[in-house]
């Protein structure tokens, strides 16, 4: 094992979806800076969208939309706690960044006048954008990376950041999953684009990769972000989703909503308004699972022969397209049949709620020379459109920072403590195999963090999280793949650390049920109209406070701010 | 500490008579987000080494021979 060290000075950790953005961006705004992707898996398939995706969720498209009226549609959905500055900033790229992929090669839908053809899912207003050939995007990337020669690395796993003297970015360190070799790598920047913290909860399956999100995003960013001391905001409004029971993946509400396809209870009643995925859709969806009428299905059965057709054929091809195999080894066709919906593991991702690492406007941390983009940057609801919004900006940004700084020296000690730790596991030889300490923690948050929100369940889930902390040096590696998988426990245990202890902080219910406490039932915007930030403070603890909501920039009526409170379609009382 | 090795089926097969992992091919290896699978250097082939599979299919869809076949894993089917 070898110890290897670069010098760069754009380093984005993450070649998904963010990251290549930010790499080629930074590339555009100065050829000449050494900017390297260190990528886990492979560029050419990895993140999100490693298969492509089906549409964006959240194109501000002029005639259909506007930069306005979507910053209010994501402030009611996120139940008023946004910073709008950075989603408007996301709003008012948004058109230029589509027709910028347009101009590469991604093939979005457009009507016979060859306008966008966005369909209506929010609530609201209409920001759906189809994509029936997405499954060409990881190409489109790869070629920009090439043509910026933008430098990549595969199979490197990132597992701690380096900070000078003053707190600033010196660089990161990773490790080979198939050498076990260990990277010291001196930059002045490093763009964190490593997608959710997606391998918190267990699956209802109970396998520990049958997760929502790609199960390569264990939340190691959260985990970086964390350990260098940035803030991070919003960690207790949890992902969960409405999935297909047992498969786990989305049955793609956004997709076939259009067509006429809808959720619905077991007597194939819709009892929700909007399929758009929030905080409070997920509690109407939850009460319906739970309650008489459960489960809940995705309805298309009703629809014809040449829609529904059509529907297998986006469903099949593109975001997941094991799926089809998946119904067709249960006999399920979608002619006859409703789809056995469930609600997902919980998980933190900024991309379909608003866990993440705090950002402003320019993507920048509170770290110098830390910027975040993508699932894991706390810019609510920001999909992957805002992926590329936000990695475009996070690119610029460390270009301007590297412009104005030198290369810091890189402290010895941080280096010297940290391939301790990540060999560790190597010369442990009778020691606890990663997946088995995986499986207990991430069933343990199952158990404990899993809404509804307990106070005493929660303490109890922070004491067990801890001694899972304790037996992090017993973990043992047989390879280095297996050290990958225990390096990622540990980033799953500092998630699921920081799941707990923001959500025992807000004393309150908020985001339907991604925060709903049972003993806090309700909201107290009083109290409680502010982001909860949480960080590593200068003992080393794990501590959080309080940060005021500026100042909305598009103010909301009262009308609009209850918009997202009336989901649930209300029956009219049978006539006698 | 003394270990057990459990027996599980994993949901990638690889057809030998296709597969050109001794002509040098690692497509599926390569593609791979969780770099599950692995070339089998005794028989030439590629195989799933690990049972961490999230079915994504690009070592199938990128595979230029078809020899790699993606099952959803037993649990969820």
């Amino acid at each position: 094992m070898n110890t290897i060290e670069m010098e760069v000075d754009v380093l984005v950790i993450g070649g998904g979806t963010a990251g290549p953005m930010a790499a080629v961006k930074a590339k555009e705004k100065n050829p000449d800076l050494r900017v390297l992707v260190l990528e886990k898996a492979n560029v050419k398939r990895s993140g999100a969208i490693s298969m492509g995706m089906d549409g964006l969720n959240n194109a501000v498209i002029p005639g259909h939309a506007t930069p306005e009226q979507y910053v209010k549609e994501i402030t009611v959905a996120n139940d008023g706690i946004v910073n709008q500055k950075t989603v408007l900033a996301y709003a008012q790229n948004s058109f230029d960044m589509i027709q910028e992929l347009d101009k590469w090669g991604v093939k979005f839908e457009k009507d016979e006048t060859g306008d966008y053809a966005v369909k209506k899912v929010h609530h609201i207003g209409t920001y759906v954008l189809p994509m029936p050939e997405g499954h060409n995007m990881k190409k489109v990337l790869y070629r920009q990376l090439k043509k910026r020669r933008v430098e990549v690395t595969n199979r490197l796993v990132a597992t701690r950041l380096l900070l000078d003297s003053n707190g600033a970015i010196a660089g990161a360190m990773a490790v080979d999953c198939r050498t076990a070799d260990f990277y010291i790598i001196r930059t002045k920047t490093v763009i964190l684009a490593t997608g959710a913290a997606g391998r918190l909860g267990l699956p209802t399956s109970g396998y520990l990769f049958g997760t929502y999100e790609n199960p390569t995003n264990a939340g190691d960013g959260y985990s970086l972000a964390y350990h260098a001391g940035a803030e991070l905001s919003g960690i207790e409004c949890f992902q969960i989703n409405p999935l297909i029971k047992d498969y786990n993946g989305p049955s793609c509400a956004y997709v076939t909503g259009p067509f006429g396809g809808y959720t619905a209870n077991a007597k194939g009643d819709r009892f929700i308004e909007c399929d758009y995925w929030s905080g409070q859709m997920m509690m109407e969806f939850y009460r319906e699972l739970e309650g008489g009428n459960g489960p809940v299905f995705l309805k298309m059965n009703h629809l014809a022969e040449e829609t529904i057709a059509q529907i297998e054929e986006i469903l099949h091809s593109n975001e997941r397209p094991s799926r089809g195999r998946f119904h067709a080894g249960r006999g399920l066709n979608y002619r006859d049949g409703m789809v056995e919906m469930h609600i997902s593991e919980i998980g933190l991702c900024s991309g379909h709620s608003a866990s993440g690492v705090w950002v402003n406007e320019k993507a920048e941390t509170t770290v110098p020379g830390l910027y975040a983009a993508g699932d894991l940057a706390c810019v609510p609801h920001n999909y992957m459109l805002g992926a590329f919004v936000y990695g475009k900006f996070a690119g610029e940004s460390a270009a301007e920072y590297c412009a104005t700084h030198t290369l810091p020296p890189v402290d010895a000690g941080q280096v010297e403590r940290e391939r301790a730790r990540v060999w560790g596991p190597l010369n442990v030889t009778d020691g606890l195999p990663p997946s088995q300490v995986e499986y207990k923690l991430r069933r343990m948050v199952n158990d404990y963090l899993q809404p509804p929100k307990i106070t005493r369940k929660m303490e109890i889930g922070l004491q067990r999280f801890a001694e899972v902390g304790e037996d992090l040096g017993r973990l043992s590696a047989s390879n280095p793949h297996e050290l990958m998988r225990a390096m990622e426990v540990h980033f799953i245990r500092d998630c699921a650390e920081m799941a707990a202890t923001a959500s025992l902080y807000r004393k309150e219910s908020r985001w339907g049920l991604y925060h709903y406490r049972a003993d806090f039932p309700e909201k107290n915007d009083e109290d409680w109209f502010v982001h909860v930030q949480l960080k590593k403070d200068d003992q080393g603890e794990m501590t959080c406070f309080t940060r005021p909501v500026d100042p909305y920039v598009i103010p909301l009526d009262e009308e609009e701010k209850t918009a997202y409170q009336k989901l649930r379609i209300v029956k009219e009382s049978a006539i006698a | 500490m003394s270990y057990a090795i459990n027996r599980v089926t994993v949901p990638v097969s690889v057809d030998e008579e296709k597969c050109i992992a001794d002509k040098g091919c690692t497509v599926c290896v390569d593609v791979c987000p969780l770099d599950v699978l692995a070339i089998d250097l005794a028989k030439g082939t590629a195989y799933m080494k690990f049972d961490e599979c999230w079915y994504c299919m690009p070592c199938e869809k990128d595979c230029p021979t078809g020899a790699v076949n993606v099952d959803i894993p037993y649990l969820l089917r």
